[in-house]
């Protein structure tokens, strides 16, 4: 797809994120607006998947596991925008009886989603499993994750990073969104990490860093690489360096919006930013 | 009054291992992780013939119970293997949201469960799991009697799309039900008709109950003895059955009286049928080093227990 119409689609999934956290004033905008460059490349250019068709097994394609399961809604408007299930059910985002539960599950068979995550440090673990049971069935298609950098304060991150280093799942593209920032403030006064890189690279990953997480080309290339550089012995890991809140001025640059849902006033200020371009649901 | 034989005492956990062999000769998507247990678990034969079907992941039971959840996706049906304490506790939210809520067709395999682990003490005996796990919607919760069992329930979960925890453990104990017997999970064992007490009793404790119902005869008391393997789903009508005919329930299991076998035949008894029920169980405590015979005779949980629970509760009716 074009940069022009990878852009289009950003500007589209931004407006869902706000719409749909306001229309239910809770949610999670912050992280979802700082991944919307990341998962349209990845779901609209890069990865093989069939939407249309969505089985559980996903045989023949690649699959993705959203691991911080808390920015659910740039994970369901990416879905919706690609035609997984119509765009239509985003009205229902956490609302009673919806399939867009506040966290995303299996529970109730939303296409697109393999395993329920909003509990932290789990998503890696997973992706491995799948991506051993594809090696298994001899399917070449890769495994990608999606990780918060505060997430990685849970240690069973570090159990799975172990793993699928000493065991060479070398199918697997895990990416960290570092944005620097968790619920309490910035990952360095929460719990400082030291070199995400360097624990990495330590734990015997190819390590790709972004520094322009937000930049649809910068997105792309690094996908490219790490595909290319999947299947030599090594899982794959991106550091995609980002802004929380990306593409709503008053979100960026601070944890705040984390968990906040915009007021009426805000989010005509959000939208007002970001065109309509597919269509509201 | 049936008798049964002990054909040689066996660990249950050699069933599991058995069982899991020959799975992995019958069914090429049943595959096995182990946290660094593979010969306490008895899984070295299903190794050693599946390499490229058998992980090993390490001191790392977390990880090990979310690359089983992934392994489902793709077909795999994974068995994982460690102490129950680690099957459980450690992992509990793990299990919860990766598998219970997620629907994963993972089969939970824990040995070395209760007291009779022995001499390592509390910290490895759990006596909380059946709870922990019969607490989680459309969990399948088993605690096998012997190594027969043991073998036929291996086998038999992996018929069944859904997770399950298969409780099982480590001494050697009488072997006594039929080598030839299919597991049905959900179906209870009608071991002995009687007519004056029903004891129901799972794991370790069925062979004990069967002594105790001996005894009890000896002394005039015909007790009926159920095997209740499967603790969820609770075979209610199997229960209802009995209690409707002797009056009296006795509950008997390795395991604290609280969250086990014995709190949920009371509460299916007590939406159906009241009628008076002792357990025994471990009464809200830990456990601690000794022999397992020294322990299940300190902390109550064997043949002379389920007697005198009997006697009671007979004179309670």
């Amino acid at each position: 797809m074009s940069q022009q119409d990878l852009q289009t689609v950003v500007s589209q999934v931004r407006r869902d994120i706000v719409r749909m956290v306001h229309a239910v004033n809770s949610g999670h905008p912050g992280g979802s607006l700082g991944c919307v460059e990341f998962l349209t490349t990845l779901y609209f250019d890069h990865m093989k998947h069939d939407p249309k068709a969505f089985t559980m097994d996903g045989k023949g394609e690649d699959l993705f596991f959203l691991s911080n399961g808390h920015i659910s809604p740039v994970m369901y408007s990416i879905l919706a925008r690609a035609e997984y299930f119509d765009v239509s059910e985003m009205a229902t985002f956490r609302k009673l009886n919806t399939r867009l539960q506040g966290h995303p599950t299996t529970h109730e068979g939303l296409e697109g989603i393999r395993i329920a995550s909003g509990s932290l440090g789990q998503g890696m673990s997973v992706a491995i499993g799948a991506a051993e049971a594809k090696k298994l069935n001899g399917d070449n298609r890769l495994v990608y994750t999606l990780h918060g950098d505060g997430e990685l304060q849970e240690g069973q991150v570090w159990e799975a990073a172990m793993y699928a280093a000493a065991k060479k799942i070398d199918n697997l593209i895990s990416t960290v969104d570092v944005n620097a920032k968790q619920i309490d403030g910035s990952t360095d006064e929460v719990l400082a990490m030291g070199s995400i890189q360097a624990k990495f690279d330590a734990f015997g990953w190819h390590v790709i860093t972004v520094a322009q997480g937000n930049d649809l080309s910068a997105v792309k290339l690094a996908l490219n690489e790490a595909a290319a550089a999947a299947g030599k012995g090594k899982p794959v890991c991106i550091l995609l360096h980002t802004e929380m809140g990306n593409g709503v001025d008053f979100m960026m640059g601070t944890h705040k919006w984390h968990g906040v849902a915009p007021n009426d006033d805000q989010l005509v200020d959000a939208l007002r930013q970001n065109p309509e371009t597919l269509g509201d649901y | 009054m049936k008798k049964y034989t002990d054909s040689g005492s066996k660990d249950t956990r050699s069933g599991f291992g058995a069982g899991l062999q020959e799975l992995g000769r019958q069914n090429e998507n049943v595959v096995a992780l182990c946290a660094d247990l593979t010969g306490s678990l008895k899984m070295n034969a299903f190794a050693d013939e599946n390499p490229d079907r058998f992980f090993q992941v390490g001191i790392a039971e977390a990880n090990m119970m979310g690359i089983a959840a992934g392994l489902t996706i793709g077909g795999k049906i994974p068995f994982t293997g460690t102490f129950a304490n680690f099957s459980t506790g450690r992992v509990y939210d793990q299990i919860r949201q990766s598998i219970a809520y997620s629907g994963k067709n993972v089969k939970i395999c824990a040995s070395h469960a209760g007291l009779t682990l022995g001499e390592d003490g509390a910290t490895h005996q759990i006596l909380e799991d059946i709870g922990l796990m019969k607490m989680l919607p459309h969990m399948v919760v088993i605690n096998t009697c012997d190594y027969n069992q043991t073998k036929a329930a291996t086998i038999a979960i992996a018929n069944y799309d859904g997770p399950v925890y298969l409780r099982f453990g480590r001494p050697k104990v009488a072997n006594f039900t039929s080598a030839d017997a299919k597991f049905e999970i959900g179906k209870a064992d009608v071991l002995t008709e009687g007519t004056d007490v029903t004891i129901i009793a799972t794991g370790h404790l069925v062979w004990e109950a069967l002594q105790a119902a001996e005894a009890l005869e000896a002394t005039g008391v015909s007790a009926e003895v159920i095997g209740m393997a499967t603790i969820k789903p609770l075979d209610e009508k199997a229960i209802l059955a009995s209690a409707s005919k002797t009056g009296c329930v006795v509950t008997a299991e390795e395991h604290n009286r609280f969250g086990g076998l014995g709190e949920s035949v009371a509460q299916t008894l007590v939406t159906n049928n009241p009628v008076p029920q002792e357990f025994v169980a471990v009464n809200d405590s830990f456990g601690e080093s000794g022999t397992p015979a020294q322990l299940m005779e300190k902390y109550g949980l064997n043949a002379d227990a389920i007697v005198a629970a009997a006697q009671k509760v007979i004179a309670r009716k």
